[in-house]
This record gives C-alpha cells, structure tokens and sequence, in this order.
C-alpha cells in the first residue's frame, strides 16, 4: 500500500489526514519505525491510531500513560490472589515442592498492555498515549522494548515478540522527551486543519449537515481560533458543536444569538474564554462566517 | 516545480548529494547523524524519491523531531533542493572529503556549545580572533585585560566555607521530593506482594510476614546560573560564593554563570582547593562585570546544557537582577522552552530586597510567568532563609 492508498484508506474510515501526515504513517509502516505525533489537545492523534487499526484490520492496544506509571500497570503483574490460594492448596494436598514452579507460571501471568502487545499474533498497533505524562524513567524502559521488542521476565525468562506492533505515540508539549526517544521515532506534527480539510472531516463525521451550515460552522470555528483563547478549540470540539446544533435543529448560525452563545459550552473551555467571547464577539464571527 | 536545484556533473551520485543535505540539516541546527541519514535513504526507497512534493514529506517525518524543526524543514528543504537552478556552494565534489565538510561546518561555535561538558568549559573563540589578524588581536587583549577582574579578590574563602554549610542545608531540604513509584522498604503504606508470595511458598501460602512498600525519597539536581554583569558586581561576591559552596556540597549541583555569554563553571570550582578554584573561575570568567544578555544566555542555555542536565527533577536557581540588554521577549521564550523540561524555576533577584521593588524591568516580567519562586537575596543569610520555602516547592 502506497501512501496515497493509505491516504484514501484512512478517508475511507472518516479520517482526512494532511500529506505530511500520510507520509509518516506510511513511513511507519513501511520502515517499522515507532511514530511520534506531536500537537495540541483534540487534533485528533489518538484517533489516527483507531483508524490505522480498522484500515489494517487489526487490534489497537492502548496504553495511557501518567506520572508515576511503572512495570506492573505498563508491562506485566502477577495473579497474587490467585498464587496465593495456589499456595495453599498445594500444602493442603502435600505437593508443595512443585508449587514454586507452577505459581510462577503462564497461568499467572497478567497481561498489561506493553506484554500484550508483543504476544499477538497479527501485529497490533499500539498507541502509546500522552508519553510526555509518563516520567523519565518509563521513557527509558519504553526505549528499551522500541528497540528490540522482547520482554525480561525474571521468573520467566525472556519472551520475544511474535510480531512486530506498529507504535504510535503521542504527546502534547507538556514535557520535552528525551533526544534517545525522538531519533527512534519518525515525527509528525499534527496541526489545526484548514479550512478545506476540517470541512471534509466535518462532512465525513457528520454527513448530514447541510452544505450552507457546514461551511457556517467551519468558517465559524476557523475565525474563533484566531481569537486570544486560553484553550484554542480542536477537531473534537468543532465535531460537538456541530452535533450540538444539529440537535438543537439550528440551520443558520446567525439567525438566534442565544442559541448560539449557548452551544459555546461545547467550544469554549475555559471560564475566561467563556467571559472573553461575548455574545457581540460571537455575532460578529458569526456574520463574518455567513 | 521545476526549480530543481541542478547540481554539479561531477557529484558522486544521489547518496553524496543526501549527505549534502544532511550536512546543509546540521549547519542548521538540526541534530541529524549517521543513522537518520540511512533512515532517511531507506525511506526515499519507499516513496516515489523522484516526485519533490513525496519525498519532501517522507524526510521531514525522519529528519525532524519537534515542532520547531518541522516548521523550519520546508525552508531548508527548498534552498537545497529547490533552488532555481542554482548551485549554492559546491556540495559534495568527491566522497572522501565527506567527513572534511562535515566538521567544517558554518556552525563550529554552536556545535562546541552542544559538545561534551570538559569542552565547553575551555575559554573559546580566542583561537579564531588570533588567526584573523595581528593587530586587531593585540587591541581586543588589552581591553579585555581591563575588564578581567580576578574573583579570588572578590570572594573571600571564609564565606565560601559559611555557604557551604547553607548550600548544604538547601540541598537537603530540597531533597524531600517524593517519588510516585514504590520500592520495598521496612515501613511502608502498601503490601508488597511480590515478596509476600515469596516468602509465603516457606509457610505453606501462609502470609506471616507482610513485606511493604513505600514511595523513596528522589534527590533533587540543583542547577544555578549566575549573572555576572556590570549591574551585578555588588552581589556577586555572595553569589559566587554560594555556588562555589554548593559545588563543593553537592556533587550533582551544575553552575553556570553568564555576562554577555554564558559559561560552564562546574568543573572549575570543584577543584579541592577553594582559592585556585576560583582563579579557574577568574580564567573563564573572561568579561566580568560587562553588560548582560539573560536572554541570549539563557536562550543558549535552554538550547544546549538543559537537553542533557535539566529534566523532571531539577530545580533551576537563576541568580540574576534581571536588567537585560537584550530583547524581553526572548528572555520569556528561554523561560519557556525551559520550563518546559519539566524542572523547578527558582529566581532570586537582589533587588527585590528594596522596599518599593517591582519587577517592571520588561524581561523580568516576561519570565515571571515561568518562575515558580521569586525572593529576594542578596547576602548569604538570605539564602539560608530559603531553607521552608524549598522545603515545601
């Protein structure tokens, strides 16, 4: 699959995806190289990931990561309940000299995503999510499985992958990451769309605003990004506005100002943007966008 | 487009001009090597290498790794690729002058700035200014010679030994920052059940003893930077003398200090004598006392050591009256990209000592936003007040 195909793929599953961005994804899959997407919140990364895995027809393992995530949430655990009650049967029954060997077993293992992820048999994507929350030592112990995708178990032994996942990860500037972490990766910045792209994802998402509002609403929250805004309103956020006016059965944006200011809640998100754009403000925008 | 670059018939061939351009990359500042020029060569293999709009995508994915330097590729990518028909400089006239080029690029002061540690603590540029003309060089030393003033005149070893001790003090109280991940420990708030099983196998899943867990104590890195400019001749004999004492305290504290450029000072002043770590100091101190550039040193700062040295758990100490000679709005983008390391910023300010202080210096209030603790300081009693604040930071 060449990268206007996969292009076309991921349209296809309501994804309209910039070149550059094609290009990387394409990359990814073709060089086996993790892929770092960078961008403000709700430009729609992780939902790449989702796409990516129905145009691959294949599973999205996910990994949310925070600060202070570590081997046991991201890798693997132990059964403990169950190796205990183990434990004690085997006495119960006088066999244990083999319980030792048994509770440290396959049976007791638990799965967590990382494990999971290198254990499948068709190759997974696995979406390394908001990496920049996880702390300097996950990042080094992600490096690590990025590498050469096998996993150490002590009471196990190492277990290599049985097929290569193709890895996405994400962030959105709250930390740097290390240098180590992006030479592994390929990068793309994923930006607000323009005009021409958000309103073929709008129509993608939803195909049944009508043409008039669609260029409304598009022309609306392109002009609202412009403004001073503590949070700048993604893709997400447009996509909720126009379910919101739809809703609300609203076929233009200037005919009721209060509706209008009132479907804000889903664009505006912060308690100073939502005192900054006034009803004026938002009639003006509006006007101009009719 | 057709304003494909035409390069010279006697280039080696598409692997030599991609060297080119990788070169061209680095004298522009972006940190490709080695492996990011094969990667990049396998990617091409994997597009249509010959369509300028596809293979422009698939080396920005490879060759860039944050935003800013996706923003700039395009550019760069044009004036190499794609520039009329012209040849810019003659980029790669034969293979085995490829490692020649590369080390003689443009940017050699940049590059010694990203370099090891032991480099960048030697005075540089005074090689260059040599070379280019005798007596230019003669007249740039006799000035120079007036500016320098030798610090151990400044710093007295008796307060290098009281900041010690407080130096001391901070670093402990700074240490209490508690990690999120637990270790096993003798008390502790969780089981541990990883040995709890363990042990359990002796007594026949019988749990006698419950093993716990608890979250250790993270040391924190202290990294100071000083401003020694003209405005800060008065306080810095306290200053100095602090970081000189938490040098010889802390073996993981960094120092810096900067005039109009900045200075790695860390390995000077652990020297194990305090006088002759201070005439090292003298050495590089080369300019003390002359105006200030926080912005541009900073902004260096931010660049280079912060990759290596700052990260989640550091705390910053900038020393400094915040007066700048250069533009505010570059001392804030410093801050920014700094704080963005994840570390503490911590600005103590001599002059907010004054009773009717405000920081209304532009750069001051530029990185205000970024300052996590801004207290005045200007003797060392003041510093030792620090000790609760840091405390609770």
């Amino acid at each position: 699959m060449d990268c206007t195909a996969l292009k076309t793929a991921m349209a296809e599953q309501g994804y309209v995806a910039s070149d550059d961005l094609a290009m990387a994804v394409h990359l990814a899959l073709a060089l086996g190289r993790p892929l770092l997407l960078e961008g403000a919140a709700g430009v729609g990364k992780t939902e790449i990931a989702r796409v990516l895995a129905s145009v691959q027809d294949t599973k999205l393992i996910r990994l949310q990561c925070y600060e202070g995530l570590d081997a046991s949430q991201s890798i693997y655990e132990w059964n403990y309940q169950k190796q205990l009650l183990s434990i004690r049967a085997a006495a119960e029954s006088g066999t244990a000299k083999e319980a030792e060997a048994r509770i440290f077993s396959e049976e007791f293992l638990l799965e967590r995503p990382l494990l999971a992820a290198i254990r499948q048999d068709k190759a997974p994507i696995l979406l390394v999510d908001e990496i920049d929350r996880a702390d300097e030592e996950f990042e080094a112990y992600l490096l690590e499985i990025l590498s050469d995708f096998q996993i150490t178990i002590p009471e196990l032994g190492t277990i290599p992958a049985k097929s290569r996942p193709v890895v996405i990860l994400t962030a959105n500037g709250t930390r740097d990451l290390s240098d180590a972490l992006r030479r592994r990766c390929l990068y793309a910045h994923v930006g607000y769309p323009d005009r021409h792209t958000e309103l073929s994802i709008l129509k993608a998402r939803c195909p049944d605003v009508e043409a008039h509002l669609a260029n409304q609403i598009i022309g609306f929250v392109q002009s609202l990004r412009k403004e001073q805004l503590e949070k700048t309103p993604g893709i997400a956020e447009m996509l909720d506005f126009a379910a919101a006016l739809m809703g609300l059965g609203v076929n233009d944006l200037t005919h009721d100002p209060a509706i209008l200011q009132a479907t804000m809640a889903t664009l505006l998100k912060t308690e100073s943007d939502r005192f900054n754009i006034t009803t004026e403000i938002t009639q003006r925008i509006a006007g101009k966008a009719a | 487009m057709t304003r494909v670059t035409k390069f010279s018939g006697r280039d080696a061939g598409p692997s030599a001009r991609m060297a080119g351009f990788m070169a061209h990359l680095r004298d522009n500042g972006l940190r490709v090597g080695v492996s990011e020029a094969d990667a990049a060569l396998s990617a091409l293999t994997q597009v249509d290498a010959y369509d300028p709009i596809q293979s422009r995508c698939a080396l920005k994915a490879v060759l860039t790794g944050c935003a800013e330097e996706n923003a700039r590729f395009d550019d760069l990518f044009d004036s190499f690729w794609m520039n009329g028909g012209k040849v810019k400089e003659r980029v790669m006239p034969s293979l085995n002058s490829l490692s020649d080029s590369v080390h003689s690029s443009r940017s050699a002061e940049g590059e010694q700035a990203g370099g090891g540690a032991g480099e960048a603590t030697a005075p540089d540029g005074s090689d260059g200014e040599a070379d280019a003309d005798g007596e230019g060089k003669l007249v740039a030393t006799t000035l120079r010679q007036k500016m320098k003033r030798d610090l151990r005149d400044v710093v007295q070893t008796d307060d290098i030994r009281e900041a010690e001790e407080i130096a001391r003090r901070l670093g402990i109280a700074l240490r209490h920052r508690r990690s999120r991940r637990r270790k096993a420990a003798q008390k502790g708030d969780r089981i541990h059940f990883r040995k709890l099983i363990r042990q359990s196998l002796q007594t026949g899943g019988e749990p006698i003893r419950l093993p716990k867990k608890s979250r250790p104590d993270r040391p924190q890195k202290i990294v100071a930077i000083c401003d020694v400019s003209g405005s800060m001749t008065l306080y810095a004999q306290v200053f100095l003398a602090f970081i000189a004492g938490l040098m010889r305290s802390d073996d993981t504290a960094d120092a810096y200090l900067f005039h109009t450029r900045l200075v790695r000072i860390a390995e000077a002043l652990r020297d194990r004598d305090p006088l002759r770590a201070l005439g090292r100091l003298s050495v590089l101190a080369d300019g003390f006392g002359g105006g200030s550039k926080i912005g541009e040193s900073l902004m260096q700062f931010s660049r280079t050591y912060a990759r290596k040295f700052v990260d989640g758990r550091t705390v910053v100490m900038i020393l400094s009256d915040g007066y700048d000679t250069g533009s505010a709005s570059e001392l804030g983008e410093a801050m920014r990209l700094l704080k963005k390391r994840g570390c503490k910023v911590i600005w103590l300010n001599p002059l907010k000592g004054w009773d009717d202080y405000e920081p209304v210096a532009a750069g001051m209030a530029a990185a205000l936003p970024y300052i996590d603790l801004f207290r005045p300081a200007n003797r060392l009693a003041d510093l030792a007040a620090l000790e609760p604040e840091l405390m609770r930071l």
